[in-house]
């Protein structure tokens, strides 16, 4: 019967929302302290941040070198 | 109905204490906190590379660990791997079904998979003579809307049937069912320790699971449509959605709850794709009015565009080693930016 399959249903969520309202929370504030941090930290290190040198770029088109 | 009336009052009650759970630990802003943060530098990032080959609009692409392959698929019924560097492509891999929606490819560049509106996953082994198909993976209700393997014997599926799954790929067979969304599952992305992934689905909502168990762990609301595009920030503890509500989301796992959003009143479209810098600065973002934005992560705020496609930017990717940025889009094109 649909009203079983229903409280069927409606016994899961109940059942999810419990694990999930148990679950501990640390502060917004450590939490994007935390974000901005490991950014500083990698940033030196990102290379489309801090742009790629054309004698390492992978991706460059190869044009033929004209010695002169 | 009694029993009914109870557990909704009981499941009201619930939502109750998780919001005020959050709001408990909600002490400042991101935006508050990176006032501070110097500003990302200008980005402007060039189209090395224009990827011709697709003979209709692109819906995936992936790159390898190798950061130098990357598999495309396009609704012409083809899986094209790609050697970035040099723009040739190596292998053409032929689909049974054209109506393609996502493709992946396995860290170790043996094997990739793909599926669609055929509502099956198909793995292709590439390292042989020629390509081979290894499996069919064929449980899921609906079409496969994304998948990313975990390494050769196992992939993990996102389906319209609202379910996430994990396959066995030597047996053929579903090991893990993820069962908790009410709407399509429309992306999933895999934390960096591979403990756990997150999916986003049309209900709105993204959920981080646990991948071992099967377990839903924490869900995050607040967007007011489909989450069409997810990504895990590189530390693992936050993860970045996009929407067709035309905003992105940051959530961070610890604090349980949305801590940043990237929005523009001039932005009418929704967001396709995304994926972030190796930093975790910048994310791209593609859109469906065919441009790419490039979002600063800490403030908010848009320093760089990518256009140049003709058509819907329909997926993203950034290598590994963070050297470029990939758009695929309708326009059959793949053009990578660094």
């Amino acid at each position: 019967m649909s009203t079983n399959n229903n409280i069927a249903q409606a016994r899961k969520l109940v059942e999810q929302l419990r694990i999930e309202a148990g679950i501990e929370r640390i502060k917004v504030s450590k939490a994007a302290a935390d974000l901005m941090s490991y950014c500083e930290q990698h940033a030196r290190n990102d290379p489309l941040l801090v742009g790629v040198p054309t004698s390492e770029n992978p991706f460059k088109d190869k044009k033929p070198c004209i010695i002169l | 109905m009694g029993e009914m009336d109870t557990l909704k009052k009981e499941a009201d009650g619930l939502k109750a204490q998780i919001e005020a759970g959050r709001k408990a630990v909600n002490d400042t802003t991101m935006a508050t906190l990176a006032s501070g943060v110097a500003a990302a530098p200008r980005v402007q990032l060039k189209n090395r590379k224009t990827l011709k080959g697709h003979l209709a609009k692109i819906y995936g692409l992936h790159w390898s660990a190798d950061n130098r392959h990357m598999v495309s698929a396009s609704q012409d019924g083809k899986l094209l791997i790609w050697d970035t560097y040099t723009g040739n492509k190596v292998y053409a891999v032929p689909l049974k079904s054209s109506w393609v929606m996502s493709c992946s490819m396995a860290p170790s560049g043996n094997l990739v998979a793909s599926g669609g509106l055929d509502n099956m996953c198909t793995i292709a082994n590439i390292k042989g003579a020629s390509p081979k198909t290894l499996r069919e993976l064929d449980a899921h209700e609906g079409y496969l809307s994304h998948s990313r393997f975990l390494n050769d014997s196992e992939i993990l599926t996102a389906s319209g049937d609202t379910t996430c799954c994990l396959w066995d790929l030597e047996t053929g067979k579903q090991k893990v069912i993820y069962k908790s969304h009410v709407g399509d599952c429309m992306c999933l992305a895999v934390s960096p320790d591979q403990n756990t992934f997150i999916s986003g689905a049309c209900d709105s909502s993204a959920k981080l699971w646990d991948i071992r168990d099967g377990g839903c762990k924490q869900t995050f609301i607040g967007h007011t449509s489909d989450i069409n595009a997810i990504a895990f920030y590189p530390s693992g503890t936050a993860v970045i959605t996009g929407s067709d509500d035309c905003t992105l989301k940051m959530y961070d796992l610890r604090a349980d709850q949305e801590v940043n959003g990237y929005q523009d009143a001039a932005l009418n479209a929704g967001v396709t794709s995304v994926s972030l810098s190796s930093s975790g600065r910048l994310i791209f973002a593609g859109y469906d009015n065919f441009n790419c934005n490039i979002w600063d992560s800490l403030k908010a705020e848009k320093v760089g565009v990518l256009s140049g496609h003709d058509n819907r930017v329909s997926c993203i990717g950034v290598p590994d080693d963070g050297l470029g940025v990939c758009t695929g889009s309708w326009d059959s094109f793949l053009k990578i930016w660094n």
